[in-house]
């Protein structure tokens, strides 16, 4: 009874954690292949460095990363560039010193600065922040499995403008996104039961990335698709830093355990042998 | 210790017989630890143990991170994410103090649920349950106060909507709401309260769990035939128990072993599966999010609260008859309290003479209905308040006062239970005379 009581537990475990962050509305989210998923996955320090390059001449213009300090650019695990490009890279910013009382360019030390608009959030967590969309009905399965999280979100709302639906008027504000679910809508996109006649809303933020933005120095595709995924991965790395300290540290204690597993198996069935074997031998 | 026969501690050497006569503190950890336990345990008495790590977990992780965080609506979000980036190993003690929460209701609920189908809470045993539904009481007080701590959306909003409970009590509820919270809302006063509270909760769980652990230690453990060890001489008693060392405790550790191999997976490579995207947003106070969800392991007790709406005939009654000082709000308050309640009263609720439900015929089926109750209502508390959900939450409900209230006083006079084993002992052999079995 209680085997199936626990496999029972687990499922409806897997089920309400996927349905308490089930918020519908959003549209299609595609799942692409980081190569930082799964329980050996490992960031592209290539791919982190481009990231670095989309971030800073595009997203930065508006957005910020105020939780991440600039000197973990060079961290291992990270982008890992060499500490000289670092403080060259810390010197584009400019932030405010209380000593001094006024600005002055960055340090590695530094974070990088916040959003210098209102209404643009902060990317740091971003990756974090949005990892909940992912189905099929809520249940979660398509993280546990495909390791669909906010980065796919991230890529998947960079690359789903679209031409706005015939549907809407003209002058319905902001651009329309096929994957964002917080915007807004026009009514004169929904049935009459208020339902929508289709995907996503209306975002204010108008489209970033169009493909060619930037050259990489490596001379990596800069399309449209390339540059998203580029940029994604990045802000996976500045959710979380410590993704590969992480991976490390649980797969070492999950080898530590096993093996402990194993010796204390033989070690209780060789204490508990006499006290069921008297009775065995009797059989 | 008492009840069971068997042997104590002798002093030996000067020394011992010296510190034996002053403090007797090597006799009591001798009788605690080589207690006698029915050999007969299964797989499911496990909990006990991985509760007290849990404990422990809990405490030592939570004591270090609290020498890095900052108990200020300003500072505390920014703070957790210093632990993030910063603090060396930060990352990975967050998370397993984040996890160490689930497991520990993971286990919790096992340990709960075993309780209840082997038939644990019953004489003489009651107050080992009551002492354990204090132990999860304050748990839950804890787990909760511990999620407001970093200050999210779900912290702040989760916070606002558990206090306002208290504001629907009559006449009294908002002074105590106010009390809580130290102000009219959730705001820095809360904030360093439940921090300062969070801090001395586990401590008093700890002092509870040795009461519990006393408790059970006097009666001696309940095992799966409920069939109590024969206390008639030390040579029957020997028949039916083990030592705890190194019997349990070897087996204990290895269950332990492979429990905590599956926890440092999910740590290290799903560490946020089980929490909620939206407490990486900081808190907000204007801006409400769409779904406020609790943590997993208080969703059923979330989906009770809410399953009582004004337009259900109980709740209509209830304010007709009190003249409106019950509503549909104070209603589901006092539903959620006492869901948990009528479990704390299961050892007087219970009218049957046998213990162990494997001898149960009818009682197995309406247990096995409970725990998928309990399933489906945490299912439900985790969708919007809406049909059909709130419907199905309205049923899960119905079942679970049903089960403690009308279930097991009448299963008790019209079930015929099955045979049981005369000792401990006949169960252990009948088990293992037979064929080859896995060591268990």
């Amino acid at each position: 009874m209680f085997k199936a009581l626990g496999l029972a537990t687990v499922t409806a475990l897997a089920l309400s954690a996927g349905g308490a962050f089930a918020a519908g509305g959003g549209g299609h989210v595609e799942d692409v292949d980081f190569s930082f998923e799964g329980p050996f996955g490992k960031f592209d320090q290539n791919q982190l460095q481009r990231g670095l390059k989309v971030y800073t001449m595009v997203c930065s213009s508006c957005h910020g990363l105020q939780y991440v300090p600039i000197r973990s650019l060079s961290d291992e695990g990270g982008p890992h560039l060499p500490e000289d490009q670092v403080r060259a890279y810390a010197e584009r910013y400019e932030v405010f010193d209380a000593e001094l009382d006024d600005f002055r360019p960055a340090k590695p030390v530094d974070h990088f600065p916040g959003s210098t608009l209102d209404n643009a959030p902060d990317l740091s967590l971003m990756a974090k922040k949005r990892a909940g969309f992912h189905g099929p009905l809520g249940s979660g399965i398509n993280q546990m499995f495909k390791g669909m999280g906010g980065p796919e979100y991230i890529y998947s709302l960079l690359t789903g403008y679209h031409e706005a639906p015939e549907c809407a008027p003209e002058d319905f504000p902001g651009s329309y996104n096929a994957v964002f679910a917080a915007g807004g809508f026009p009514d004169s996109c929904k049935n009459e039961d208020g339902s929508h006649m289709v995907p996503g809303s209306w975002i204010a933020m108008a489209q970033p990335l169009y493909g060619e933005d930037v050259d990489f120095d490596d001379g990596h595709d800069n399309d449209l698709h390339h540059v998203a995924e580029d940029v994604s991965a990045f802000l996976m790395w500045t959710a979380e830093p410590k993704m590969m300290a992480r991976k490390t540290a649980g797969l070492t204690g999950v080898i530590f355990l096993t093996v402990l597993s194993v010796l204390l198996y033989l070690t209780n069935k060789r204490i508990w042998g006499p006290i069921k074997g008297k009775n065995k031998k009797t059989s | 210790m008492a009840g069971i026969p068997h042997d104590h501690y002798e002093p030996k050497t000067g020394a011992e017989k010296w510190l034996h006569s002053r403090l007797p503190i090597v006799g009591l950890l001798y009788d605690t630890i080589m207690i006698p336990t029915p050999k007969n345990l299964n797989w499911m008495w496990i909990w006990g143990i991985i509760l007290t790590f849990c404990l422990v977990l809990q405490i030592v992780t939570g004591i270090i991170l609290a020498m890095h965080y900052t108990p200020h609506v300003d500072l505390a979000f920014a703070s957790v994410e210093h632990i993030m980036r910063n603090v060396n190993g930060g990352h990975f003690l967050r998370y397993l103090h984040m996890n160490g929460a689930s497991l520990f209701f993971v286990a919790v609920y096992m340990h709960i649920f075993r309780g209840l189908y082997y038939g644990s809470y019953k004489a003489p045993r009651e107050i080992t349950w009551i002492i354990g539904m204090l132990i999860y009481l304050a748990m839950m007080g804890t787990a909760f106060m511990g999620y407001v701590l970093p200050w999210g959306q779900m912290s702040f909003w989760g916070a606002t909507v558990i206090t306002g409970l208290f504001g629907a009590i009559p006449f009294i509820g908002e002074p105590i709401q106010t009390w809580l919270l130290g102000g009219p809302a959730v705001d820095n006063a809360t904030l360093n309260r439940f921090f300062s509270l969070h801090y001395l909760l586990p401590f008093v769980i700890a002092a509870l769990v040795a009461v519990h652990i006393w408790a059970f230690h006097s009666t001696g453990n309940n095992n799966p035939t409920g069939v109590e060890v024969r206390r008639t001489s030390k040579a029957d008693a020997e028949k039916d128990t083990v030592p705890f060392w190194p019997y349990f405790v070897i087996k204990d550790l290895f269950a332990l072993a492979v429990i905590l191999a599956i926890f440092f997976a999910i740590v290290g490579f799903m560490p946020n599966y089980l929490g909620h995207p939206d407490n990486y947003i900081e808190a907000n106070p204007l801006s409400t999010p769409a779904h406020i969800v609790p943590e997993w392991y208080f969703l059923p007790f979330y989906a009770i609260l809410r399953a009582f709406t004004g337009d259900v005939w109980v709740v209509m009654f209830a304010s007709w008859i009190t003249g409106g000082i019950v509503d549909a709000k104070f209603f589901g308050v006092l539903a959620m309290f006492g869901a948990i309640a009528v479990m704390a009263l299961a050892p007087w609720l219970d009218t049957s003479s046998v213990r162990s439900g494997r001898y149960r015929p009818m009682f197995k089926w309406w247990f096995a209905l409970l725990v998928l109750d309990f399933i489906v209502l945490m299912w439900a508390g985790a969708m919007p308040a809406e049909p059909p959900f709130s419907t199905i939450s309205l049923i899960g409900s119905t079942y679970w006062f049903a089960y403690f209230l009308v279930i097991l006083p009448l299963l008790g006079v019209i079930e015929k239970p099955l045979p049981q084993p005369e000792t401990i002992e006949d169960d252990f052999k009948a088990h293992y005379g037979k064929a080859e079995t896995p060591a268990e």
